[in-house]
């Protein structure tokens, strides 16, 4: 019990005195796992939208693969991208396997199909005679979608709260691409992992507090703004 | 107000870019230096003291891989590495002769111990010979907890069996995983037998109760070496930068920083220097 008593105090004394470090590593999870969770949604949301409201063969198999997606193990992703990123890899030359754009790489192929799900589920859910009447009353393509999408907004937004505390708190992809660089690839959840692993159970219990403080911080703000009325 | 959310967004979106991009620049080819080392040299704190004097002093920005040995080695040998740092003789030799490494040089060492609980079953407590401790653990069936993944420490651990002649098995072998700390932990909850280095051991000293067993044979030397990585292994390897962290390890100020290691927060060094001695020496 005193580690977990050590630990918060530790929180408490790492953040009151903006310890460079820790600040740091903060810093790198929210840069990474926030240019991650856009890029996601900016190719999430357009394929959802696509997935939902066309017909063509071999669509179930599509959807069933974006299902599929949204439980990807973050281990297996970080395992392909390193390979691929590898010197030896066929995109060794972009020299990036180890750096933080590593990262933001195997986190947005975590969070695509999260968004691309959700989305598509989003989408359907809004009544396609709502989407007749729209197209009745002379809205074009664009327009209908762009309606649709706002209709569906509500369930937009937990899409991107589902990719972005899916890939900050993810630790497989991270650590396999980034390496736990300290200054350059560390983030919340690697270092949690390294701290333990030196034994400094209270430096990792503040680091967990962090995260969740973090996380629990954007859904407030996000679910604020969803809940808006 | 919708299109001033839609203006933040954007805001964000270009801010983020910039800042990952800004912390990444350009591919820096031979300017950075990938090395591949164990965990206990990053889970000890050495290299977060090393890494910078060395950055310092040559201008060059490393990487370092903290992995199991066998992995260190693995990735080197693919040419993912430009420098290795390693601690498995035995392991290593097989690369250099394989010509995948070159230049292997002993850089310092640390030691393992055999720790256990007080009044274990093996009665092994104050043994000068860990070949002997071993065979009487096996005979007891008292537990002991292996790392199991290939590191350093583990492949120490199956030389030391075999040269028992023990083939350890379930149910007292049990067989962890993760790295050094966390199988402390285990061997500490099951009150069991396992290796541990030094260094590793002290940081936990504080949870963890089991005490030394066997310490001091010359078996028990965890001898750490750099090796530079053929350029033959892979596209892009930096050899310039490899030879140049090898180097720095063997520097005189190096291995005085490594002398001092340790010194201030547990009270005596972690690791001992020496550079310019061969296998033989010890």
């Amino acid at each position: 019990m005193d580690v977990l008593v050590d630990g918060v105090r530790q929180a408490a004394t790492l953040l009151a005195r903006a310890d460079a470090e820790v600040l740091g590593v903060l810093w790198t999870s929210l840069q990474v796992s926030g240019t991650a969770t856009l890029i996601a949604l900016l190719a999430g949301i357009p394929a959802g939208v696509v997935l939902a409201l066309t017909r063509f063969p071999a669509r179930t198999l599509v959807v069933s693969a974006v299902n599929t997606g949204m439980g990807l193990p973050p281990v297996v992703v970080g395992l392909f991208v390193t390979i691929l990123l590898w010197r030896s890899g066929p995109l060794g030359a972009l020299e990036i396997l180890y750096t933080p754009t590593a990262i933001v790489v195997a986190q947005a192929v975590i969070a695509a199909p999260i968004v691309t799900g959700i989305t598509l589920a989003a989408v359907q859910n809004v009544p396609a005679k709502f989407r007749l009447q729209l197209v009745a009353l002379g809205a074009s393509r664009p327009q209908m979608v762009w309606v649709v999408l706002r209709e569906a907004r509500l369930p937009m937004l937990a899409a991107i709260m589902a990719g972005f505390g899916g890939v900050i708190s993810e630790i497989g992809a991270s650590m396999m691409v980034g390496g736990n660089i300290k200054g350059q690839t560390r983030t919340l959840t690697t270092a949690m992992v390294l701290e333990t692993g030196k034994g400094n159970f209270d430096v990792a219990i503040a680091l967990s507090i962090l995260l969740l403080v973090l996380v629990f911080g954007i859904n407030w703000a996000l679910t604020a703004v969803q809940q808006r009325r | 107000m919708r299109r001033a959310m839609w203006m933040a967004f954007l805001v964000m979106t270009l801010a983020l870019g910039q800042a990952v991009s800004a912390q990444s620049p350009a591919p820096a080819g031979a300017r950075t230096v990938i090395v591949s080392t164990t965990t206990s040299t990053q889970d000890s704190g050495l290299l977060d003291v090393l890494v910078p004097l060395f950055e310092q002093q040559t201008g060059y920005s490393v990487k370092t891989i903290s992995v199991g040995t066998g992995q260190a080695l693995a990735l080197a040998a693919r040419g993912e590495a430009d420098v290795t740092l390693a601690h498995a003789p035995a392991v290593e030799k097989k690369y250099v002769a394989e010509g995948k490494m070159h230049n292997r040089r002993l850089v310092m060492y640390n030691d393992f111990l055999l720790i256990g609980p007080e009044s274990g079953p093996a009665k092994i407590r104050g043994d000068k010979h860990v070949v002997a401790a071993l065979k009487k653990i096996a005979e007891a069936g008292a537990r002991f907890v292996s790392r199991g993944d290939k590191s350093g420490t583990h492949v120490l651990e199956q030389s030391l069996w075999k040269t028992a002649g023990v083939t350890p098995a379930a149910p007292w072998y049990i067989e962890s995983g993760p790295g050094m700390g966390a199988t402390l932990g285990i061997a500490n909850d099951r009150q069991a037998y396992t290796l541990s280095d030094r260094a590793t051991l002290l940081a936990f000293s504080r949870r963890v109760d089991l005490k030394p067993m066997v310490e001091g044979d010359r078996l028990l030397l965890n001898i750490y070496s750099v090796m530079e990585v053929n350029p033959a292994n892979g596209p892009r390897v930096n050899t310039a930068g490899g030879k140049a962290f090898a180097d720095f390890m063997l520097a005189p100020e190096t291995q005085a920083v490594i002398k001092a290691f340790g010194v201030d927060k547990y009270g005596q060094p972690l690791f001992v220097p020496i550079a310019g001695k061969k296998d033989e020496d010890f």
